[in-house]
């Protein structure tokens, strides 16, 4: 057993775990955060998108024991405008990818106002073009296919 | 995922000593990779030891115009670094072509070098595969290869390597700095990584004790691209993929490097093609014919001879656009995208 310490949604919280409980498994099922979801648990998903430090990261490949003292959102902490274009746009038919969807565009819409590149990123461009929003959201599947309504989403919070 | 013992190394002196002593230890960095293995029973390390506190992340300017990289740098960190996107577009394109946004947050240069094959008969434990289980045979041969290997393959083992950083790496010629309780050692890229011949379990030259701490990237004033192609978009490992640098002259090939990623076990770089190339007209037929040489020895596969042609046209597309000048600024294009 491993004794540690994180802030989660801006509250610090103490967990005794064994090393190999991932980040995923310790917000579900020792915190109680269900709000994440466990889709593949490998990394090809998405769901389990949570931020660290502002930062997407995919949670089910995440040891909880690596990320002691550092802050973490999951969606039950989350307060953003791209919430309200979810609903608006049709974001999401089953809402089961959605969670890590919304955590996912917070953290592009961060790394995007912050400079970083894409695959697809044009010389000079500086908005984000609904090829832009596919690119950096490509580590999000949604199996309903409501792409074009997380686009639309995505594209209004980012105007 | 089989319980092992935790330790967390706050330096690089106690991280090689603690896998020295400790019996079956791995080092765990951003854990894309091991993670994934270790829930699958692939990897059953006793114990792990966490590296992500080294300080072993510094993006630094050499003299000499190269650039060092400290091993824990992010993926992510690495691509949109300005030094990187300035002076080696094909490196921070490779970088954003592999894996998703939030994979690239997390995973390290080192672990990227590491990698393990996609192979899904490496993954599956009721197939065959010489990787997983020495001696045991090679289900990928006569079974699903669309994305298997065309160069270097052996009777053993036609698996890929993923990386696509790492094809970049190999044509910019880079080196890799390993530590262990011996001391510090240097290896070219181009030696980093092996050929399965008769032993595809073995996939780099690296001791089991022996820490990635840093790789170095040589100048390059040429221009350079990356480019990968692939089933989907975004986020899907390469069929393809060219790495290239080239630098005309009065018309004539003054400078070129070529890698090629999705064809072999290793970043293959692509030395045949490189010696055609250099001192011929810039064209297209000069182009082709380097591509041809290249793939000369490649073998296919009922499912994946297509990419003996797709990487030759890949590697003329990528060169006629080096030589058309449209990355010879440093900038993005949708070459990575391809």
């Amino acid at each position: 057993m491993v004794t540690l310490r994180m802030r989660v949604n801006g509250v610090t919280r103490s967990l005794e775990l064994e090393p190999w409980v991932s980040l995923l498994d310790a917000l579900r099922e020792r915190l109680g955060l269900t709000g994440t979801k466990k889709g593949c648990d490998q990394g090809a998903c998405g769901a389990c998108t949570v931020l660290v430090d502002g930062e997407r990261i995919n949670s089910c490949l995440a040891l909880a024991v690596q990320y002691e003292d550092r802050d973490i959102t999951t969606i039950e902490g989350v307060t953003h405008p791209i919430q309200q274009a979810f609903i608006e746009h049709d974001g999401f038919q089953c809402g089961y990818c959605t969670s890590g969807q919304i955590c996912s565009a917070i953290g592009m819409l961060a790394e995007h106002g912050a400079g970083m590149p894409s695959a697809v990123t044009e010389p000079g461009a500086s908005g984000l073009s609904e090829a832009e929003i596919r690119e950096r959201m490509s580590g999000n599947l949604c199996r309903c296919g409501a792409y074009n309504g997380i686009v639309d989403a995505i594209k209004e919070v980012a105007r | 995922m089989k319980p092992f013992a935790y330790v967390s190394a706050p330096d690089v002196a106690t991280a090689v000593r603690t896998i020295a002593t400790e019996p079956n230890a791995k080092f765990l960095g951003g854990g894309t990779n091991l993670v994934d293995l270790m829930r699958e029973d692939i990897e059953q390390p006793d114990t792990v030891v966490d590296i992500t506190r080294l300080p072993l992340t510094e993006i630094e300017e050499l003299p000499g115009g190269g650039v060092r990289v400290g091993a824990l740098v992010r993926n992510s960190h690495l691509a949109a670094h300005r030094l990187i996107r300035t002076r080696y577009p094909l490196l921070s394109q490779a970088l954003l072509a592999g894996a998703s946004a939030q994979l690239r947050n997390m995973a390290t240069v080192g672990g990227n070098l590491l990698q393990r094959t996609r192979c899904p008969y490496f993954y599956d434990g009721a197939s065959a595969c010489n990787k997983r289980v020495p001696g045991s045979g090679c289900d990928a041969i006569g079974g699903f290869n669309r994305n298997h290997a065309i160069l270097g393959t052996s009777d053993d083992c036609i698996a890929t390597h993923p990386s696509d950083m790492c094809v970049a790496l190999a044509a910019l010629d880079a080196t890799v700095e390993v530590e262990s309780v011996r001391g510090l050692r240097r290896v070219p890229l181009a030696d980093f990584h092996r050929l399965p011949g008769g032993t595809p379990h073995l996939e780099t030259t690296l001791e089991p004790d022996e820490l990635v701490t840093a790789i170095e990237v040589p100048e390059l004033t040429a221009p350079s691209s990356y480019r990968k192609v692939r089933d989907r978009a975004s986020y899907a490992f390469a069929l393809v993929s060219v790495a290239a640098a080239l630098e005309v002259t009065d018309g004539v090939v003054s400078d070129v490097r070529l890698a090629l990623g999705g064809v072999a076990a290793k970043p293959w770089r692509a030395r045949q093609a490189e010696s055609v190339l250099l001192g011929t007209p810039a064209t297209e037929e000069s182009f082709r014919r380097a591509a041809e040489a290249e793939l000369e020895p490649a073998v296919g596969r009922p499912d994946n001879a297509f990419k003996i042609e797709l990487a030759q046209r890949t590697i003329v597309a990528t060169l006629r656009r080096l030589s058309d000048g449209s990355f010879g600024d440093g900038s993005f294009g949708d070459g990575s995208r391809a």
